[in-house]
């Protein structure tokens, strides 16, 4: 085994004895980088030995995404990289859990095929650069775009796994296959589980057929409201909808997308994809059927790519790097009434995606109205997430969606199965868990 | 199959528990009575039967958690039941446990087009929320072939598929809350009519956990707006490698079509002499492809796949031009089932998941093994996904033939692991499988699995003796193993 290359202790002090009084201390980070799975439970098995706590890190785009934690040494997994298997035909692709979205992406576009469910990238977002993330990450946090109402979650598309428990333990979940049933979905609860459960090494995800063809058809000049239902009437139809967003003025008005940019007014944006003759003919019946309620426009091919992009990584707000930015997700018939029951001034931004059920939404630094955004999701249900804010805030408010006291429970005892020693990624979801 | 041994200690109160459950659910809620109690002795999976000691029938939630919270207490084994439908004897009573019975939860409680969704209580069918919704034009998409008379608990609790899982997944899928109880009688919510898991995807986990973790007493779905049109392809291939390959070339081309169903001669032959749906013969691999959407592009996707279908020797090539004669292509798909049942006096249902590719490789070895057993199989295979149902014709009547069909059935799902498959696509563990998930998992994988079971039920009383061939206790299951202090990188220069 190559221990250098797992190990790059910072020089922290120097000379003989450096590595026990760097750990007494507590002040530099050690980073362990494993190359092989074997080798990044050996370094959890480390962490048990030592009592170390440890930040799972993939490619680290999203490090300040949930709670900051008192983590001492970080577990860099993006050395465990590449792709291990793709199979077209079988609409399957296995790659180490560091390996770079952009990588895979690429390879799937070569191949005509996607990632379906749209994954966002918050690199731009939370201060960083686009087009960095690992698939282990965006798996590990769940995301997905504006194709989620259609083609599900990044859960959904989650097939198989092999993990480091807190245990420092290698198990593996799921298979190769699309339908399988066999044990527990241990996958579905890796999705979304920041790397406090497990730090995946390998996954596979199932692919699907690039749509030949995009069209998205705009509305223009809506009030919240009116919008939301244009797009409640489109997910209704048997039109296929695969994006239902809606931009209020004061954001359209940023797309670098000319149609959406120069309307000077809201835009509502609906999508549909597929072979080209029967997006074609959809997207005429949307403008059909909507064409009452506002003026329409369509783009094509490039411009709606562009736009979708927008949406999906949350660029309105990337610009803007000090205010602060929830995820909220509601009934997609609710997100108007939540939007108003926030009341958030005139100094907050917003827009919508999935139909108006998740609502992102922009409010100037230090006001960050947990109070109201939590009692607005009451009656609705829903959960709200705060996605960007300064380390201190997230330290102060609860980033994720406080549960009820049963639920919370079953989760620490979830938690506590994994990685009762509380090894990976201490309180990055729920101080305590 | 061996079951946990019976508690004395529980049978012995069996009267006073009874009477106990009497005061939670009054009046006719509570079954003691041997030819009563009969009618759950067993479900889809017919060669296991075991009377339960005590059925209770509750109506409401409330009830469902002081059932479970004094079952909890008292050391009481609970067996949840939808509609008793499973194929793997996930439903399966035992002798000390009481089984709980939800069909009395058969209430739509909301429809919601403007969020797309509708809340039903678990002992809905399938079928029945399709029924409550159709008149608007919605569906509920997955749709297992039991789907008139299986729950939609029962799918929570296995995860159902059907035939249009590749392109509308599986009821993981098309999920998007549940009420559920605890052993210890707390209930949760998990999802609602909003998207994704507020923390841990609970949810996820509990779809297909089997009935091992908790009892769903409440289900939101999605609901889908029904395809403008459907179409379908009959198509005949002289070899199954041919009809493999068709498949492939079809996802190939980006075409994801709403069903792609396959058979082999021996089904086609079978499913023809009950259905006359007019298949072809004299071939050995027959497709069925379904395709459904907006009326251009279905037309224009048939014309595609025929053509590919050509191009892959097909010898058989129609096309459905209209609605009847598209449910005319899929009758003798869709009696398959019973079809096998008129050629021989019995048959098993078997159900792994393969890499799509290997199919050619999984039938020659099938037939072998056939040789071998001196059992004839058929097969009916799910060729979108990769899902295939092998059903092995045996007489139960000829002693030693159901143990033969089962060790026959066994090494098939150990092959279809072999070549990188799963033990089960969509029927589940059960009891069925569960000594063969050491093939597919190892000791390790299993206890991480367990471990999830422990944070749900601590003392093993939901559904016990399924899915796992070994059920640790929890106990030991929490302990770590930490290395003694020893750094585990002795070659490491420390200093």
């Amino acid at each position: 085994m190559r221990v250098h290359a797992l190990f790059s202790l910072p020089p922290c002090g120097g000379g003989p004895g450096w590595g026990d009084s760097l750990r007494a201390a507590g002040v530099c980070m050690a980073t362990l980088k494993p190359e092989t799975p074997e080798q990044a439970a050996e370094a959890v098995a480390w962490a048990l030995a030592e009592e170390a706590a440890l930040e799972v890190m993939g490619r680290g785009t999203k490090r300040a995404l949930g709670r900051p934690m008192k983590a001492g040494n970080i577990l860099d997994l993006s050395a465990l990289r590449g792709i291990t298997l793709y199979e077209p035909e079988e609409l399957v692709l296995s790659a180490r859990a560091g390996t770079s979205l952009a990588e895979i992406e690429a390879a799937l576009a070569e191949k005509n095929q996607m990632l379906a469910f749209e994954p966002a990238d918050l690199g731009p977002l939370l201060g960083g650069k686009a087009g960095a993330g690992s698939i282990g990450g965006v798996l590990a946090c769940n995301l997905a775009g504006p194709r989620r109402i259609k083609a599900g979650a990044a859960r959904d598309h989650f097939l198989g796994t092999q993990a480091v428990s807190g245990r420092g333990e290698i198990f593996k979940s799921g298979g190769r296959v699309v339908k399988n049933v066999t044990g527990y979905d241990l996958c579905k609860l890796m999705a979304g589980s920041y790397g406090t459960l497990a730090a995946m090494t390998d996954v596979t995800v199932k692919v699907l057929p690039a749509p030949e063809k995009t069209r998205t058809v705009l509305l223009y000049g809506l009030e919240d409201a009116a919008a939301l239902g244009a797009l409640s009437q489109a997910l209704q139809s048997s039109h296929e909808v695969s994006g239902a967003a809606h931009m209020p003025a004061d954001i359209s008005g940023g797309s670098a997308v000319s149609y959406v940019a120069k309307a000077g007014a809201a835009v509502t944006a609906i999508r549909v994809e597929g072979p080209g003759p029967s997006v074609e003919h959809r997207a005429a019946a949307l403008r059909r059927d909507l064409g009452a309620m506002a003026e329409t426009e369509e783009l094509h091919g490039m411009n709606s790519a562009k736009f979708w992009t927008e949406v999906r990584d949350l660029r309105p707000f990337a610009g803007d790097s000090e205010s602060l930015v929830w995820k909220i997700s509601v009934p997609p018939a609710a997100g108007a009434q939540v939007m108003a029951r926030i009341a958030p001034g005139s100094d907050a931004r917003h827009y919508y995606d999935w139909g108006g059920g998740l609502i992102w939404l922009a409010l100037p630094p230090g006001a960050v109205r947990e109070a109201e955004v939590r009692a607005a999701l009451k009656a609705c249900g829903g959960h709200a997430t705060l996605i960007r804010a300064p380390e201190d805030m997230r330290k102060r408010v609860p980033v994720f969606q406080p549960q009820e006291p049963g639920l919370a429970a079953l989760t620490a005892r979830v938690k506590a199965g994994f990685d009762p020693n509380r090894i990976l990624n201490p309180g990055r979801m729920v101080a305590g868990v | 199959m061996r079951m946990p041994e019976p508690d004395q200690a529980i049978l012995a109160r069996r009267a006073e528990i009874a009477q106990a459950l009497s005061a939670i659910v009054p009046g006719e809620g509570v079954i003691v009575a041997e030819d009563e109690l009969r009618a759950y002795e067993s479900d889809g999976l017919t060669a296991y039967r075991q009377i339960p000691m005590i059925a209770v029938l509750p109506e409401t939630t409330a009830q469902v958690s002081r059932i479970l919270k004094f079952c909890h207490e008292n050391g009481v084994k609970v067996v949840p039941r939808g509609a008793g439908t499973s194929l793997s004897g996930g439903a399966l009573p035992l002798a000390d446990g009481v089984l709980l019975g939800l069909g009395k939860f058969s209430k739509i409680l909301d429809i919601d087009f403007a969020n797309r969704c509708a809340t039903v209580q678990p002992g809905v069918t399938n079928l029945g929320i399709t029924k409550a919704v159709e008149h608007a034009g919605f569906y509920y998409a997955p749709d297992p072939s039991s789907q008139i008379a299986c729950t939609i608990g029962g799918n929570v609790a296995e995860n159902s598929g059907g035939v249009h899982c590749l392109k509308y997944g599986l009821t993981a899928n098309n999920l998007l809350g549940v009420e559920a109880v605890l052993i210890d009688g707390t209930v949760i919510r998990l999802g609602g009519k909003h998207l994704d898991a507020e923390g841990y995807d609970l949810l996820g986990v509990l779809t297909g956990s089997e009935g091992l973790l908790a009892v769903v007493t409440e289900v939101t779905v999605r609901l889908l707006k029904a395809p403008e049109t459907a179409r379908a392809l009959l198509l005949g291939f002289p070899s199954s490698e041919q009809g493999g390959d068709c498949v492939a070339a079809v996802i190939g081309a980006g075409i994801v079509p709403g069903g792609m169903e396959m058979m082999d001669k021996p089904a086609i032959h079978a499913a023809e002499a009950f259905a006359k749906a007019g298949y072809p013969l004299d071939v050995e691999a027959l497709l069925i492809v379904e395709l459904d959407g907006p009326q251009v592009e279905v037309d224009l996707l048939v014309d595609q796949v025929g053509e590919i279908a050509a191009a892959h020797g097909a010898v058989t090539s129609r096309a459905s031009e209209s609605e009847a004669e598209r449910q005319a292509f899929w009758a003798g798909r869709k009696a398959a089932f019973p079809a096998i049942g008129r050629i021989s006096p019995d048959y098993y249902c078997m159900d792994g998941t393969i890499p799509r590719h290997k199919l050619p490789l999984v039938l020659r070895r099938m037939r072998a093994m056939s040789e071998t057993y001196g059992l004839r199989v058929a097969n009916v295979f799910h060729a979108g996904d990769g899902n295939l149902h092998p059903l092995i014709l045996y007489d139960a009547n000829e002693p030693g033939e159901l143990e033969r069909a089962e060790d026959f059935g066994a090494d098939i799902l150990k092959l279809c692991v072999e070549v990188g498959g799963v033990l089960t696509g969509e029927h589940g563990v059960g009891v069925e499988k569960r000594d063969l998930m050491e093939t597919m998992f190892s000791e390790t994988d299993l206890k991480h699995q367990q471990r999830v079971k422990c944070a749900f039920d601590p003392e093993a009383l939901l559904n016990p003796g399924k899915m796992f061939p070994v059920l640790h206790r929890c106990v030991e299951l929490g302990r770590v193993h930490v290395h003694g202090g020893k750094v585990p990188f002795p070659d490491l220069p420390r200093f």
